[in-house]
């Protein structure tokens, strides 16, 4: 049998991928010792300080106590799709991670080197097809667990991302209706040259972030693991490194949403009154992950700021919001931004 | 034998398995979840037909909406391979009537292909987003806002009917 490949560049790919991948893990690690010292803040408390410096190892230590828990599944469950169920969780919440650009390119050893998985022309449809099947993991996993109380839990969250990804994708056509192009590299670029795109779409922003909470299942749209209501939701049968799994894709999942939400409206990787072609592309790479790091931890504070401040809605109020509130104004923004287009001949 | 070629036989192989296994599959859940696996290697063979529009749409509206709607139904009716009644004979004999029907349209439809057309692979750009808008918005313009408006109606019925407190 013969194989064409080009060997460096799938070299080059995997070891992007393994980064990425890796850094994902290793920022949503954070993230969730982030979150619990976002909540001592807040509440006026001290929050983890034992493990290491400023209790810097705490992830770890959560980490390695979820890995020797007692491993449950229960006796009737299908235990295929029990497994399979955080698997998927997992897989679709890295798998977005594939087409957003991290930065321009790097110059190593005689190669340019895109800081892009992959940059092909559907990008953000690829992104809304991966956050649609999100959903299939807690589905599966809640139905496998053969419980109530979390299969309730999951057709909660099957009905609310269903809803809420259909006003998402309604801004986001008013947000193509200027940008003109699909690639999210693409749109870096346009908004590295003229405005961010928040300028343009302010209203568009406001849904798709409200539609990103929903996606993400964080407070206030946390129906699916309402506690005081549903125990744990879809993950109440789930024990050690599975229950591990469903809540780690949570910060990944908002980790993605961050960095999405800096690409599309507020310029990627671009910094601000800066002039990357001033700098070496190295340098301008650097200059340029940092800046794009530095918009996701902002976003990352404002979804923990937002679990700790407001309180959880309830079921009727989250379909309302969604459907006769969310779905008009999406509508009407995509209208006013068609007028608009058409009025100044952009 | 080159990359492409190993890919369509990998795919044609998951997406033939997985649709044999969906009917087989006791279990209506399982059936779903095959169906969806069978929509993934459609869309892969989308990709390799260079319709990387049609592949990504393929997914979230198969795979992300109308799946996600028949496991919704499917585990709140809570159809189990124990308590699913045995079909009678009547009703399975009408089943393979329908289906050996169906199977001999698509047989006379393959019988009919031209065989000397060879399909293009990763070079046709017909799948582009692009090419096609262009089409949509230029050839069948007034169909698509038809169908695009019958959408628009159908999501406020939704809205409508959800307003009925």
């Amino acid at each position: 049998m013969f194989l064409t490949i080009d060997l460096a560049f799938i070299i080059e790919k995997l070891i992007l991928i393994v980064v990425v991948v890796s850094a994902s893990l290793v920022i949503a690690m954070y993230a969730t010792f982030a979150e619990r010292k976002v909540a001592a803040i807040l509440q006026d408390r001290r929050g983890p300080n034992r493990a290491g410096p400023f209790g810097l190892l705490q992830p770890l230590a959560d980490g390695i106590k979820l890995f020797f828990k007692e491993e449950i599944i229960p006796n009737f469950s299908s235990k295929a799709l029990f497994i399979l169920g955080p698997a998927l969780a997992m897989l679709t919440a890295v798998m977005t991670s594939a087409v957003i650009p991290w930065g321009d390119k790097v110059h190593f050893f005689g190669r340019d080197i895109s800081l892009q998985i992959a940059d092909i022309n559907i990008g953000i449809l690829y992104v809304f097809g991966v956050v649609s099947l999100g959903v299939y993991g807690i589905m599966i996993g809640s139905w496998a667990s053969n419980n109530k109380f979390s299969l309730l839990g999951g057709l909660r969250a099957a009905s609310q991302i269903i809803s809420y990804e259909l006003a998402m994708g309604i801004s986001l056509i008013a947000l193509l209706m200027i940008t003109g192009s699909l690639s999210l590299k693409e749109m870096v670029l346009q908004q590295q040259a003229g405005h961010w795109n928040i300028i343009y779409q302010p209203l568009g922003f406001l849904i798709f972030l409200i539609c990103a909470f929903a996606e993400c299942n964080r407070t206030p749209f946390d129906l699916p693991e309402a506690e005081n209501e549903l125990i744990g939701g879809y993950h109440t049968e789930y024990s050690s490194m599975k229950l591990g799994f469903y809540l780690f894709s949570e910060y990944i999942n908002m980790f993605i949403s961050s960095v999405i939400m800096a690409t599309l409206f507020f310029g990627g990787y671009d910094m601000p009154f800066v002039n990357e072609a001033s700098f070496s592309p190295n340098m301008a790479a650097l200059i340029g992950i940092a800046a794009l790091m530095g918009k996701v931890v902002m976003f990352l504070f404002f979804f923990m700021w937002v679990r700790w401040t407001i309180p959880r809605f309830r079921y009727d109020q989250l379909m309302h919001l969604g459907w006769r509130i969310l779905i008009p104004l999406a509508l009407f923004n995509m209208l006013a931004t068609g007028g608009v287009i058409l009025y100044f001949h952009k | 034998m080159n990359i492409t070629t190993l890919a369509f036989f990998l795919l044609s192989f998951i997406a033939v398995g997985s649709a044999i296994m969906m009917i087989t599959s006791k279990s209506p859940v399982h059936s779903v979840l095959w169906l969806i696996v069978v929509f993934f290697s459609i869309s892969g063979h989308y990709i390799l037909l260079n319709a990387q529009f049609l592949a990504v749409v393929n997914i979230i509206v198969y795979a992300g909406a109308i799946m996600v709607l028949f496991l919704f139904v499917v585990m709140l009716m809570n159809l189990n391979a124990e308590t699913e009644p045995i079909k009678n004979y009547r009703l399975q004999l009408i089943g393979v009537l329908a289906g050996g029907a169906l199977l001999l349209v698509l047989i006379s439809a393959i019988m009919r292909i031209d065989v000397e057309q060879v399909v293009q692979m990763k070079t046709g750009d017909a799948g582009l987003i692009k090419v096609l808008g262009m089409t949509l918005f230029k050839n069948y313009i007034l169909p698509f806002e038809i169908s695009s408006v019958l959408f628009l109606s159908a999501m406020i019925g939704a809205v409508i009917i959800g307003k009925k407190d």
